[in-house]
């Protein structure tokens, strides 16, 4: 169901799951209407910086009214730097929720292959949990630093990529995929554009259909500002040019449908 | 208590509107708030075909501000007529298309399809910094303004907001040069040209290089352009440039400007027009305002 506000969240806890990543639980009542995929803007409070900062959920819990999220500090003194000082009980301004989501439903029965790279990995762990089929997760890692792999063992089948080949596959997600014998009906993923870029070729190579969720600068996050467009294959039904809004459209397109 | 405005004899509620590009066509942020309530909403540019605008990344935060590179992205007057202006005619409040184009044979041809509408004013924007044709080269030269003035006041069919560029020597001859050829109001200001360097990756944060720069960095030059351009003409004047709430509106407001735009500031506070208009009506009741149009100008 489509809920979206500006609210303040109180932070429920917070622990560091690896050196600059943050896992982040707050309680909104945005927690009950979360799909997977979808994304929170968290406004930092130091008032110099104006924008949201838009954030994966990874994570929902409609029941506890808790939104869980992932992410990755971006440097000192910027507002994800700002977001992991947050301690419980704090109170967060957040907009939520942003974005299409998932289409979770379409891999009902089948066999899904998820593929999450780097910071990209937090919003497939609620689409495994999500999903009533045959699961495969192919997280992809720089190094040792698996974070979150542990959690996707309880819903799906876990097969790490790593980029110094310290744990799992030396390689990427999709280097990880053939060395298996799976035949996925569909394909979900989200991390760097080059790695979208070659399941898309994959995908489509293979016939399979694959849903991408894509990354852009974004200011509003609303679909008013058109800061965060991507280039379509076919003109745009809201903006009547090759271009569609990231934040609103997306994050999540069929790869068939961009031009990346 | 009197809460409205006239700007070329035209009455709006009050004095509070959106800036143009930061409210799409109202749309999106009609769900944070009530557009009722507005004195009007100022629609994205609209050119006279579908422009798609420049690549990312088009946007970039900087301290107390944000740069901004779209491009002036937009579906064609057409669309626009058809599915956005629909959904504004549903609303209690004054529509204002903001229009650009290429060449000034672009802009008429917007002004006259949009010349049987109901749309209340135009506002002609000469003065976006981040497409290569037309927009702001009409917006430099005094003489260029006058003409583009000039000949879209023959065709339009609704009273004329020239939107002045704060990127220019002397904003004042800009002011006299749209007066002169028969502006009904001038808007200001646009965005100042601005760039953002990515030290870590050794290229520039936005795809244009170049953007203009909004939010509350930008106030005080633009509440100086204001009072500036007040001295210099008897057109209206409507203010913006970094507002983000009531007190900065009633500043503009004393600065000169008849009315208001509110900008950056719905990307970090998506309800803050709503707040605006109810903070304006508390500063009036604590001060005892019988009148707005009382402050405008006020100091001198």
């Amino acid at each position: 169901m489509f809920y979206r506000k500006v609210t303040k969240a109180e932070v429920i806890s917070q622990e560091s799951l690896a050196p600059g990543i943050y896992d982040l639980r707050l309680n909104t009542p945005a927690a009950e209407f979360a799909r997977p995929g979808q994304f929170i803007g968290i406004y930092p409070k130091d008032s110099s910086k104006l924008l949201m900062r838009p954030i994966s959920i990874c994570s929902a819990d409609a029941d506890q009214k808790e939104l869980r999220i992932v992410y990755r500090v971006t440097g000192a003194n910027t507002g994800t730097a700002e977001f992991s000082a947050l301690k419980p009980g704090d109170g967060v301004r957040i907009l939520a929720n942003l974005g299409n989501g998932f289409p979770y439903e379409e891999a009902k029965g089948k066999c899904v292959v998820l593929m999450g790279g780097g910071i990209g990995i937090p919003p497939m762990l609620g689409l495994a949990k999500s999903i009533d089929g045959d699961v495969h997760s192919f997280l992809g890692y720089r190094d040792r630093q698996t974070f979150l792999s542990e959690d996707f063992m309880k819903y799906s089948k876990v097969y790490i990529a790593t980029e110094d080949g310290s744990v799992g596959c030396k390689g990427n997600v999709l280097d990880a995929l053939q060395t298996t014998t799976l035949k996925p009906d569909i394909i979900m993923a989200c991390g760097p554009m080059p790695m979208l870029r070659a399941i898309k070729k994959y995908a489509e190579e293979n016939g399979i259909v694959a849903y991408i969720s894509l990354e852009e600068r974004m200011a509003c996050g609303v679909g008013a500002c058109l800061g965060c467009v991507c280039k379509t294959v076919n003109k745009d039904h809201h903006s009547h040019v090759n271009n569609t809004r990231v934040c609103t459209e997306g994050p999540v397109f069929d790869s068939r449908e961009v031009d990346i | 208590m009197n809460t409205s405005v006239q700007i070329a004899g035209i009455d709006f509620k009050n004095p509070v509107m959106t800036a143009s590009g930061t409210f799409g066509s109202g749309m999106e942020y009609s769900q944070f708030v009530d557009l009722n309530k507005l004195g009007a909403v100022v629609t994205k540019g609209v050119a006279n075909v579908p422009w798609p605008g420049n690549p990312t990344p088009r946007v970039a935060e900087t301290y107390g501000g944000m740069l901004n590179a779209i491009g002036l992205q937009n579906p064609g007057v057409d669309v626009f007529i058809e599915r956005d202006l629909p959904f504004l005619a549903k609303y209690d409040t004054k529509v204002i298309v903001n229009v650009c184009g290429k060449s000034i044979e672009d802009y008429e041809e917007t002004v006259e399809r949009l010349k049987d509408t109901s749309v209340a004013m135009l506002e002609i924007n000469v003065s976006c910094p981040n497409v290569k044709e037309g927009a702001i080269a009409f917006g430099q030269k005094a003489d260029a303004l006058y003409e583009i003035t000039s000949r879209i006041k023959k065709k339009a069919g609704q009273p004329v907001i020239m939107k002045l560029s704060p990127n220019v020597t002397d904003i004042t001859e800009m002011a006299r040069a749209a007066e002169a050829a028969g502006a009904d109001a001038i808007s200001l200001i646009n965005t100042i040209t601005g760039m953002k360097i990515d030290i870590n990756r050794r290229t520039f944060a936005l795809a244009n290089k170049t953007g203009g720069l909004s939010g509350p960095a930008i106030k005080p030059v633009a509440v100086r352009m204001v009072y500036q351009c007040r001295k210099a003409v008897n057109i209206p004047i409507i203010g913006m440039g970094g507002i983000r709430n009531y007190e900065d509106a009633i500043e503009f407001m004393m600065a000169g400007a008849t009315a208001v735009s509110v900008g950056a500031a719905n990307f970090f506070n998506p309800t803050v027009t709503e707040e605006i208009v109810d903070g304006i009506e508390k500063f009036m009741n604590e001060k005892g305002i019988v009148d707005i149009n009382e402050i405008i100008g006020c100091v001198d």
